[in-house]
């Protein structure tokens, strides 16, 4: 089984979110950036693929060179070869017409994707690269196991959870629950070392038509004061829920 | 050339989001100078969408339907969508439309703007706010294609009440076959849904074990809330990973949001921000989550709660 994880590069969760250029760009300076927390799920359950069934896993992004640090830590994770697709994107629908290429052009079987990606959030690209390769799709997958051409999958939905059955070629946006966080892998000196002996090969994109474009950042108005409440006057807090937030 | 939303339903009957869809359709269409078309799947009654702002109703009544299946709900609205010319199609932010909403989005060759939090706010070119960097900014997103798509958060809009005529019209799409299956689905019926709540009531580690979780419960049941948690919560497995509220978790838009004994990570908060009203209880007054918060009580959950629950009882009793 031909296996290609998505690998998004956002900035660190704890990263302070400003922007720059009249606020039109995300300033990145002093931001750390990592692997997408969803795509790392999404990394270790290949890694699982990898060991138990033999699979083959490359790691992708569309991106700058400056990706390219999280890519060698996929492969330092234990993917076998990374791609860059060398284009900043605008939209998610760039980015799967981008990735939907690359995997026609080297039939993988899954492709796996985190959910959605931490900065942007928008949740498209697994679908859309679904649609586009003409492939079977899950969303919100927490659950996967894949045999011969056969695979079940679950999925978190609202209110409860969902087992489907479906065949490869197929796309899944992964999160927490297809491998638990104690599980993640994390890289050790001899993968990093290996890592740097694998290739990552440069993808040139093929920029199609552009669909939605950002035209600037707000930050959210500052937030209030707390207003604290006795812990010996609980009454005052379903007042105040009452007749001020009026939420009850 | 109508503006058209699909609306939710559940059993046959809308969903609230539903509804909420249907309101910010009609400030679309107002906008546009044009009406709102709701395509609605096995749904009964399709009357109270004349309420918020529908004009027209293509009621799909399709027993294969019955189960949520994102690729041929896609075609489905994919047919409607191509029968009423449509140029804007407006869904809601549920699991159910971000599944399908991408397939639908190259069906259409249509650009799509999730987590939408308001009405465009120009429609040349057509400029919507969403969130970013989960919660912790917008962006103004243009949609350049021919045909938008854009998924509303839920709780962003609001329901607004706007009667209008309504007309409904069988219509007939054709099924196409699927390649996913469902086996089996596991619905808790009993309990709110993290995802539906109005409110939520949420523990963390401060609670001490899973044994003291009836009051986090009864605190729910009074305020007809759902339950939820922290991450270290479901780590430990005093409960389900379907309730953990994070990052990595449930992202949740509720109304009102009470965390008790959780200090507030900022993953955990990442997961809360888009909630209007959140109240914190926690034995320590430096715990992050009393910056995050609109209300707070510093002191023992396990005083406070049982105190809260028997006012709110008060409260509900007065007010019944």
């Amino acid at each position: 089984m031909k296996i290609l994880v998505c690998i998004s590069h956002v900035p660190d969760t704890t990263s302070k979110i400003n922007f720059t250029n009249d606020n039109t760009e995300f300033d990145k300076n002093g931001v750390q950036f990592v692997i997408n927390p969803n795509d790392e799920f999404g990394l270790t359950r290949a890694m699982w693929f990898k060991e138990k069934q033999g699979a083959s896993v490359d790691v992708i992004n569309v991106g700058g060179a400056e990706t390219e640090p999280t890519l060698r830590k996929a492969l330092a994770i234990g993917a076998d070869a990374a791609i860059r697709i060398n284009t900043n994107p605008k939209d998610g629908h760039q980015v799967a017409i981008e990735l939907a290429n690359v995997v026609k052009e080297n039939g993988y079987d899954l492709v796996i994707a985190g959910r959605e990606s931490i900065d942007y959030n928008g949740g498209m690209v697994p679908g859309m690269l679904a649609e586009i390769l003409g492939a079977n799709f899950v969303a919100n997958c927490i659950g996967l196991e894949v045999e011969g051409d056969k695979a079940t999958a679950v999925r978190e939905m609202d209110g409860g959870k969902e087992t489907v059955e479906t065949s490869l070629p197929l796309v899944i946006g992964g999160q927490k629950g297809l491998v638990e966080e104690k599980d993640l892998k994390i890289p050790n000196m001899r993968g990093i070392m290996m890592a740097r002996q694998k290739p990552l090969n440069v993808v040139e994109p093929s920029n199609p038509e552009i669909f939605t474009d950002s035209v600037k950042f707000e930050k959210p108005e500052p937030k209030g004061e707390i207003t604290l409440v006795d812990a010996d006057n609980v009454g005052r807090l379903v007042e105040l829920l009452h007749n001020e937030a009026k939420v009850i | 050339m109508s503006v058209l939303v699909y609306t939710e339903s559940d059993k046959g009957t809308f969903k609230k989001i539903a509804l909420e869809t249907a309101s910010y359709a009609k400030t679309v269409a107002d906008q546009l100078g044009t009406t709102v078309t709701a395509v609605t799947i096995n749904a009964d009654d399709t009357s109270v969408l004349k309420n918020y702002g529908v004009n027209k109703v293509l009621k799909v009544s399709n027993k294969d339907l019955d189960t949520f299946n994102a690729q041929r709900y896609a075609d489905v609205i994919t047919q409607a969508c191509n029968k009423e010319g449509t140029k804007v199609v407006i869904l809601s932010s549920s699991a159910d439309s971000k599944y399908l909403a991408p397939i639908l989005s190259v069906k259409l060759n249509a650009g799509y703007a999730s987590n939408v939090v308001d009405a465009p706010s120009s429609l040349e070119p057509f400029t919507v706010k969403r969130t970013a960097f989960t919660n912790k900014a917008f962006n103004f997103s243009k949609i350049e294609s021919d045909v938008k798509i854009v998924g509303v958060s839920k709780n962003s809009y609001g329901l607004y009440e706007n009667s209008v005529e309504l007309t409904e019209e069988d219509f007939s799409p054709s099924i196409p076959e699927s390649g996913v299956h469902q086996k089996s689905i596991n619905k808790s019926s009993d309990k709110v849904s993290i995802a539906d709540a109005e409110i939520v009531v949420s523990g963390g580690r401060g609670l001490k074990g899973p044994e003291n979780w009836g009051m986090i419960e009864e605190l729910a049941e009074v305020l007809g809330a759902a339950t939820a948690c922290s991450k270290p919560v479901s780590d430990l497995g005093w409960r389900p990973h379907s309730e953990h509220v994070g990052q990595t978790g449930k992202p949740v838009a509720s109304n009102l949001y009470i965390a008790i004994g959780i200090s507030g990570a900022i993953q955990h908060l990442a997961g809360i921000n888009a909630s209007k009203v959140k109240v914190v209880i926690n034995n320590d007054p430096e715990a992050p989550f009393f910056k995050a918060a609109d209300y707070g009580i510093v002191g023992d959950a396990f005083e406070v709660v049982p105190k809260l629950i028997e006012k709110l009882k008060e409260f509900k009793a007065q007010n019944a």
